[in-house]
Parts: C-alpha cells; sequence; structure tokens
C-alpha cells in the first residue's frame, strides 16, 4: 500500500513539472519563412519574424540615437506629445511606474516618441522629461520628421497617429504602450491608460527578461 | 409658557432639517463632483489628487487652495497659465480650460476637491461660482 502512494506521489510530482513549463510571449507581425544553406550546403528553413527597423533621432539632450541604444535590451515604447491634455499624462503616469520598478536595471529601456514634430524639439522634451521626473538615459524622448516618426509608428509599432486640427490638442494616436524584445520584435502592446493592463505589461517584462533567446 | 416653548421647538426643528437639508446638498455635490473629477481631472492630477512631477500640481495644499478658493473656479473654465506656489514648490504649466463644464458643475467638483486629499473646507455653492467668474482676470 505504502508503495503505491510512493508510485503515485512521483507519478504527480512528475506530471507537475511537466505543466509548469515557462510561459512564452507570442510574437506579433508578419513572418516569413526563408530557406537557408549552411556551410555543408544543407537546407534550412528559418523564420523570419517582423522587426522594427533602425532609426536615428534625437533625444531630449540633443544626441543622435540609433537603435544601437537599444541593443540586447527590452524596451517599452509610446507616442505621445508634451501638449497633449488628453491620454497622455496617465500613460506616462503608468509608464512610470515601470520605470519605477525596473529602474537601473541594465536590460530594460523605456522609449517615448513625440509625434509633434512642430513644436517638440529636443529641449521641450528636455523639460517634459525632467518634469516627469525622469531625464535619465534609461528613458529615451526622441524628437524626428513627421513622416519618419509616423511612418515607424504606424508600419512598424503598429501605433495609429494623426495630425489633426480638429482634435483637442491637434493630434491623434493610440496610447499603446508595445513591448520590444532583445531582437526588436514585438511581443506585446497594452493600454496605456488602463492600470490592469499596464500590471499585465509588467509581469510580462518579468517573463520576457527570464527568457533565454 | 406652552405656546414658549412650542415656539423654540419650532425652531429646533427648522434648524435641524435645514442642517439635514443643507448635508444632503453637500453629499450630493461631493458624489457628482467624484464623478467629474474622475472624468476631467484625474488624468493630471491624479486619483489621490497627488499631481503628475512637476507637469501637474497635486491638490493637498490646503493653504493654497483656501487663499485662492475664489480663484479656482477661474482656473478651471478659463485654464491657468500663470506660475503657481505649491507645496513652496513652483508649477508653470498650462493648465486647460473646461469651458464645456457648468456653474453647477465646476461648484461640484471644487466642493469635492477642496473636501478631499485632506482638505475640508465645507460647502461652494453654484451661485458663488457664478460670482467668482466675473472676476475672473
Amino acid at each position: 500500500m505504502k508503495k503505491i502512494i510512493l508510485y503515485a506521489a512521483f507519478g504527480m510530482l512528475l506530471f507537475g513539472a511537466a505543466c509548469t513549463q515557462e510561459k512564452k510571449l507570442p510574437i506579433y507581425g508578419d513572418r516569413e519563412a526563408k530557406i537557408t544553406k549552411d556551410a555543408n550546403g544543407n537546407e534550412k528553413i528559418d523564420t523570419v519574424y517582423k522587426t522594427i527597423p533602425n532609426f536615428k533621432f534625437l533625444n531630449q539632450d540633443s544626441v543622435e540615437v540609433t537603435q544601437d541604444a537599444f541593443n540586447n535590451k527590452i524596451y517599452v515604447a509610446d507616442f505621445f506629445f508634451t501638449s497633449c491634455t488628453t491620454i497622455c499624462p496617465v500613460m506616462h503616469r503608468n509608464m512610470k511606474t515601470i520605470y519605477d520598478k525596473y529602474k537601473g536595471n541594465q536590460n530594460v529601456m523605456f522609449l517615448s516618441h513625440t509625434i509633434d514634430f512642430k513644436y517638440d524639439k529636443p529641449s521641450v522634451l528636455k523639460k517634459y522629461a525632467q518634469k516627469l521626473g525622469v531625464d535619465v538615459s534609461q528613458w529615451q524622448f526622441l524628437y524626428g520628421d513627421k513622416a519618419a516618426v509616423y511612418g515607424l509608428a504606424e508600419k512598424d509599432y503598429l501605433v495609429a497617429v494623426q495630425e489633426d486640427n480638429a482634435a483637442t490638442d491637434g493630434y491623434v494616436h493610440q496610447g499603446w504602450l508595445v513591448l520590444v524584445d532583445k531582437h526588436k520584435r514585438i511581443r506585446g502592446a497594452y493600454d496605456g491608460t488602463k492600470t490592469e493592463e499596464v500590471e499585465k505589461l509588467k509581469s510580462d517584462m518579468d517573463i520576457l527578461l527570464a527568457e533565454k533567446d | 409658557m406652552v405656546v414658549y416653548t412650542f415656539f423654540l421647538t419650532a425652531i429646533a426643528i427648522v434648524i435641524n432639517a435645514c442642517q439635514s437639508a443643507s448635508e444632503i446638498e453637500m453629499a450630493k455635490y461631493l458624489s457628482n463632483g467624484k464623478d467629474i473629477y474622475i472624468a476631467r481631472c484625474q488624468n493630471c492630477h491624479g486619483a489621490n489628487g497627488e499631481g503628475l512631477g512637476e507637469l501637474a500640481p497635486p491638490l493637498t495644499d490646503t493653504v493654497f487652495l483656501k487663499v485662492n478658493k475664489q480663484k479656482l473656479a477661474c482656473y478651471i473654465k478659463n485654464g491657468a497659465n500663470e506660475p503657481m506656489q505649491i507645496h513652496g514648490k513652483t508649477y508653470q504649466e498650462k493648465m486647460p480650460a473646461f469651458k464645456d463644464l457648468h456653474d453647477i458643475d465646476i461648484a461640484q467638483v471644487l466642493v469635492y476637491v477642496t473636501n478631499s486629499f485632506g482638505n475640508q473646507q465645507g460647502m461652494y455653492t453654484y451661485e458663488q461660482v457664478a460670482k467668482d467668474l466675473q472676476n475672473c482676470k
């Protein structure tokens, strides 16, 4: 009898271990299969995922920033503008709680693109970052021309942004916080105006940080 | 003597009734004010009136609220674009105007703000809002 119970216990342990396999975040965007040949001439099929293309913008210190700044890091990106009074304050209030959680973590960065190409020059972004209390290299505020930023938003981050003179502050945009992994792939998008989605983002970031390449 | 007692009792009843009527009015202002606050103010000033960095001031400086009470309606209706000293810190970001809020809305949200977040400044009627709005700069 004792033996049976012991076997049963082992069985359950094994079963339990199998069920606790690590959680993985989905990879978003179009993908394609690419056939490559290795050194021996054997054909191999690779999946090519959609990635965020390289960019070159000025940050809040008027320093040119490219994707190199985000190499081997996961990051949270959003689109905003400093004079926005609708969804931006709450988005950045929430984003700041994420920053507070990962403050000083070398593997995590934050990236806010302004969509106000007329007014949000680097000096304006600098002031905004200081007043939000996050003027650090871990959180980059980037300024670029309209075509580059809007193209990046819509084609690559899949966030809708638009100039609209009828809107309260002259622009409309979506409040997504986009999670990007070390390979520049989008792994999640969360409504930055909702605290419960922001909490989900935080726990997903922990999963992504624990992920082996 | 009986008449006298009756008279006093009547006065007592009236005072008592008035008090609870004003208490009900106050409760109405508070609960409507809270809804307006959540919809229009919380975005920048926070769920607990804590503000947002130096971008939006906290609403917890009771002295400021008291001293500037007659200006508060103007700030809401017309926006604000002057530096303000709050908790000894200077805030100078622009506050947007909320033109669509009626006097009663402004009164209710002000009653909520000035009686929450550690403030306790009592009633502020919509008639007073109308008066204060006439003196906006």
